[in-house]
């Protein structure tokens, strides 16, 4: 199981608590994680992701193992922490007021 | 005894007034989905139960939301984990992509921007839901960049009546200070093919056909902003409003002019008259008085807030030129908020009950036509938009 934790607005939409676990089917990147977690959750659709483009919203990012991953490829391999569920993915808002 | 129920989206979350047919005692729900921008929530005319509501974020983007209660609960259609046997859910409610497909679609062309030069068209948010007048699965939605959707699924998937942006003028549209929005959906009761819409800043448009294809109906506005102030579109239409039973009397805030059009915005007259500045968001029009109008003047396009600080609907009882302003039980006194354009509303009460909201939190009823105001809540975040319904 592959552990995400999404930022509060977005736990409120999906009617989930701070850390949620899905089963991702063959390699772990972050396009696979999300493709999973809006199958699993479609209201999410469009919310991470533009619904046309799959291109990360802007004001979100993606962190991993206390790395920012937001700008690598969405299709490079999440590191082995992720893959056997011992760190989750982190998606977090960008802090910019409002 | 009828009562009536007011649909507020603000800044930061959206409520719901309720009250009998006297509107002094309300009860006040909410926020909704808070935090969120709620640009806008409209109760189906068929099944006032059934509500919609546009929520958008700058961090995640949009999302429609759906009540069959009256506003109780919610949820995102079709969005749910529930879904037909063998099939996954789609949630698609809040997928608005531009159709570039061949035959019907149109070439996805740039706009003009602020400075004139050419901007690629780019979704945004949902700024106005329009339920169909006869099936409450149907809904329209205005979005910037400016295009009209619609979903005859309750909201569960929508595709775009691209005609009206492969009209042609498209790359002449501009957007206003608030962005390119498609902020007034207009259904003709009595024609079912016909429905006004307007953009800021492109102006109105009409279609005859069911939204196949759209004509410009901005001959006789005047702006000084443009290149050519009679130019065939690039007007900022702030807002239309319409009476169910004169279809073709149509009533115009611009940018500046208070206007209206007696046939069906072929031909638009000012009729600012003594209007103490024709600057505003608002206008709408009496439910049983269909030359009975109302607007509240803004003191000017980069001073959004009342003249002198005292916050004043105007009323005309001809239908425009000739106005009344109406003060009693509103701030005389150091008031500088402003009224944004889908922020007023009429309910149908015998008694024709008006309302609006403000950028200061606030939402006004006056339950006799205008005469007596008195705040139904006073500390809201700013209020995006005031729908009423009048329910029996």
């Amino acid at each position: 199981m592959i552990r995400v934790v999404l930022p509060a607005h977005l736990r409120a939409l999906a009617q989930v608590g701070s850390e949620i676990s899905i089963e991702v089917p063959g390699p772990v990147t972050q396009r696979s994680v999300l493709d999973a977690l809006e199958n699993t959750y479609p209201m999410l659709r469009g919310t991470i992701r533009d619904h046309v483009t799959q291109a990360r919203r802007p004001f979100l990012r993606f962190f991993v193992c206390s790395e920012d991953w937001s700008h690598e490829s969405p299709d490079q391999p999440l590191p082995d922490e992720v893959s056997s569920g011992k760190e989750p993915l982190c998606i977090v808002g960008a802090i910019a007021g409002g | 005894m009828s009562r009536v129920r007011v649909l507020v989206g603000t800044k930061k979350g959206a409520f719901v007034l309720s009250a009998d047919g006297k509107r002094q005692n309300w009860n006040v729900s909410g926020p909704f989905f808070a935090g969120w921008e709620i640009y806008h929530l409209k109760g189906s005319p068929v099944d006032p139960n059934r509500i919609y509501a546009s929520q958008s974020s700058g961090w995640f983007g949009q999302v429609i939301q759906r009540s069959n209660d009256g506003g109780k609960t919610w949820d995102t259609p079709g969005g749910g984990i529930k879904a037909e046997p063998g099939q996954m859910p789609k949630g698609e409610s809040n997928k608005f992509a531009y159709d570039t497909s061949s035959p019907n679609g149109a070439e996805l062309h740039t706009h003009q921007w602020y400075d004139g030069t050419q901007h690629p068209w780019e979704f945004k948010r949902v700024w106005h839901l329009e339920p169909s007048l006869t099936d409450p699965d149907k809904v329209y939605a205005g979005i910037e960049d400016a295009a009209l959707f619609l979903s005859t699924d309750g909201a569960q998937s929508w595709h775009e009546l691209a005609g009206l942006r492969g009209h042609g003028t498209g790359p002449r549209w501009q957007p206003g200070a608030g962005g390119m929005c498609l902020h007034t959906v207009i259904l003709d009761p009595k024609n079912p093919n016909r429905i006004y819409i307007a953009i800021s800043a492109a102006g109105a448009f009409r279609t005859d056909d069911g939204g196949k294809s759209w004509k410009p109906i901005n001959r006789g506005l005047f702006s000084q902003y443009i290149p050519d102030p009679h130019a065939e579109v690039g007007h900022c239409v702030h807002h239309v409003a319409m009476h169910k039973s004169r279809t073709d009397v149509l009533f115009m805030q611009k940018h500046w002019d208070v206007m209206r059009s007696d046939n069906a915005g072929d031909q638009w007259t000012e009729v600012s008259g003594n209007l103490p500045t024709d600057f505003g968001f608002v206008i709408d029009v009496h439910a049983h008085e269909p030359e009975t109008i109302y607007v509240v003047p803004i003191k000017s396009d980069s001073e959004h807030f009342p003249l002198d600080g005292r916050l004043s609907v105007y009323r005309s009882r001809t239908g425009g030129n000739e106005w009344e302003p109406l003060t009693k039980g509103l701030p005389q006194k150091d008031c500088y908020v402003n009224i944004l354009r889908d922020a007023m509303a009429v309910d149908s009460l015998d008694s024709c009950g008006i309302y609006f909201g403000t950028t200061g939190g606030q939402v006004f009823v006056s339950p006799d036509a205008g005469d007596n105001w008195m705040p139904i809540v006073q500390s809201l975040p700013p209020v995006l938009s005031v729908e009423v319904q009048t329910l029996s």
